[in-house]
C-alpha cells in the first residue's frame, strides 16, 4: 500500500458523497427546470459574455450544417430561382431581390434542440411580395426551399408562408446575413423550429403539397410549431 | 524512490487522472468546434466533428469505467478517502488554517464535482445524440445542461491548472500526479495529517 489516510479519533462525515449525489441529482432534475431558469438569467449573462469574449456565442446561436462545406455566397454570380407551378419563372439577382418591397421584424428563434435566441432583428421580403411576379398557379399549395447546402431541402404550405411574420431574410441584426446564418438569404418563420428556417436558399419551387424535408426524413415533424411538435407539449 | 521523496499517488490514481484529462481536452476541443459559431465556420465538417465528439465521449466513459473496474478495491479506497471530511477539512474550507490529509478539502470537493460532472456530461450527451433521432429522448433543457457543465468545468479547470502549473506553493503537486512521488518536506507542509509510508 502506498499511503495510509489519517483517521482515528477524529470523526469524519461523508460530505464528498453528498456533494457528488447532490450535483448529479440537481443536474438531472435540471432537464425539467433548466430552460425556464435560463430564460430568466440568460440576458444579463449574455451581456457579460459579449463584453468579455467576442468569440462566445453570447446571443445563443449554434451553427448546424449537414454538408461537408458551408456554401459560399458571391453576389456577382448568385441568383434566386423561383419556379415550379408558376406562370412566370423568375431568376432574381441579389440586387433585384433587395429592390423588392422590404419588411423588417424582431422575433424569437427557437431550435428544436432546446436553445432559443430572443430579439433577433430581421429584414427581408414577405412571400406575398416575393412571389407576386412569378404568379403561382391555382393548384400550388406549398413552397419547396432548396438550399445551396446539399441535400438540404424543406417545405412550407403557402398558408404557413403567408403568416404575417414569415419572410425571406437577407439581413440579421442590422447586417447582411453572415455565411453561417445562411448568406445571402434564409427563411424566417419564428413560430416554427429552426430546421424550417432554411439557410442558403437558392431555389424556391411552387409545388402541390409539402414533401419530406431533410430533417423530416429522420422523423422530425412536417409542421414544426414551436412548443407543440417534435415531442414538445404533445 | 529517491531519498527525501514519498509516494503520493498510486498508479491507478494517476491513470484515472490522465485518462480523464485526455478525454476531457479532446471533448472540449471537438465540443467547442460544434458550439462556437466562429469555429464552426472554420471547420465546416459538422457531421464528422459531431461523430468524433460523440464516440470519443463514449470511449472516455468506457476507459474511465475500465480503470475503475480494474482498480477495484484500490479505487474504492481512494474514493472513501476523498468523500470523508473531518473538522479540519471544514475549517480549511472556511478559509482557516487547518492541517490536511493526503487530499485537502478543496481537492475533495473538486473530485466529487468532477465525478458528478462526468456522469452528467455522459447522460446529457447521450440524450442529445439519441434525441436527434427520437423525440422520446428530447428534453428542452438537455443542451443547457450540457453547455452549463462545460462552463463550470472550464472554471474548475482554470483553477486546477493554475494551482498545478503556476502557483509556486502548490505546483510541486504536479510531480505527484506524473511520477507519483513528492518531496517529503513539501508533503509535511501541505498535508500535515498525512503519514506517507516510506519504502
Amino acid at each position: 500500500m502506498d499511503s495510509t489516510p489519517v483517521t482515528g479519533e477524529k470523526e469524519t462525515r461523508r460530505i464528498g458523497r453528498g456533494v457528488f449525489l447532490g450535483t448529479v441529482a440537481g443536474g438531472l432534475s435540471s432537464l425539467w427546470w433548466g430552460k425556464a431558469v435560463w430564460g430568466h438569467i440568460s440576458s444579463p449573462v449574455s451581456r457579460v459574455a459579449e463584453a468579455i469574449a467576442p468569440i462566445l456565442p453570447s446571443k445563443g446561436w449554434r451553427i448546424y450544417t449537414v454538408a461537408a462545406m458551408m456554401p459560399v455566397f458571391d453576389s456577382a454570380t448568385w441568383n434566386l430561382k423561383i419556379g415550379g407551378m408558376v406562370e412566370q419563372p423568375q431568376e432574381l439577382s441579389y440586387e433585384q431581390l433587395r429592390a423588392l418591397p422590404q419588411a423588417s421584424q424582431v422575433s424569437v428563434f427557437h431550435c428544436v434542440t432546446g436553445w432559443t435566441v430572443n430579439g433577433v432583428h430581421w429584414r427581408g421580403v414577405r412571400f406575398k411580395d416575393l412571389l407576386a411576379a412569378a404568379k403561382p398557379l391555382p393548384g400550388a399549395r406549398a413552397l419547396e426551399f432548396i438550399s445551396a447546402e446539399k441535400p438540404y431541402v424543406d417545405y412550407l404550405t403557402l398558408e404557413q408562408a403567408m403568416l404575417p411574420d414569415v419572410m425571406l431574410a437577407w439581413e440579421m441584426d442590422g447586417k447582411p446575413l453572415l455565411q453561417e446564418h445562411g448568406a445571402p438569404v434564409r427563411v424566417v418563420i419564428p413560430d416554427m423550429y429552426g430546421y424550417k428556417n432554411v439557410k442558403w436558399v437558392e431555389e424556391i419551387n411552387l409545388v402541390r403539397s409539402p414533401e419530406v424535408g431533410y430533417w423530416e426524413q429522420y422523423g422530425y415533424d412536417n409542421d414544426a410549431w414551436v412548443g407543440r411538435s417534435n415531442g414538445y407539449g404533445t | 524512490m529517491k531519498a527525501g521523496y514519498v509516494r503520493r499517488f498510486s498508479r491507478v490514481e494517476r491513470l484515472l487522472h490522465w485518462v480523464n484529462a485526455l478525454g476531457f481536452f479532446f471533448l472540449l476541443a471537438t465540443g467547442l468546434i460544434l458550439y462556437l459559431p466562429s469555429l464552426s465556420v472554420l471547420v465546416a465538417r459538422r457531421q464528422l466533428i459531431q461523430s468524433l465528439h460523440f464516440w470519443s465521449g463514449v470511449g472516455w466513459l468506457a476507459a474511465l469505467a475500465l480503470v475503475i473496474v480494474l482498480g477495484g478495491r484500490r479505487v474504492l479506497r481512494t474514493a472513501r478517502e476523498l468523500e470523508a471530511f473531518d473538522r479540519d477539512d471544514l475549517r480549511w474550507l472556511r478559509g482557516g488554517k487547518a492541517p490536511q490529509g493526503r487530499f485537502n478539502a478543496g481537492q475533495k470537493i473538486n473530485a466529487a464535482l468532477t465525478a458528478a460532472f462526468t456522469i452528467l456530461f455522459g447522460v446529457s450527451g447521450l440524450l442529445l445524440w439519441f434525441g436527434e433521432q427520437d423525440t422520446r429522448f428530447r428534453f428542452a433543457s438537455t443542451v443547457i445542461l450540457h453547455d452549463g457543465l462545460m462552463y463550470v468545468s472550464l472554471v474548475l479547470l482554470v483553477g486546477h491548472l493554475y494551482l498545478a502549473l503556476i502557483h509556486p506553493a502548490t505546483r510541486h503537486a504536479l510531480r505527484g500526479m506524473t511520477l507519483g512521488t513528492v518531496r517529503e518536506d513539501w508533503a509535511r507542509r501541505h498535508h500535515g495529517k498525512w503519514t506517507p509510508e516510506r519504502q
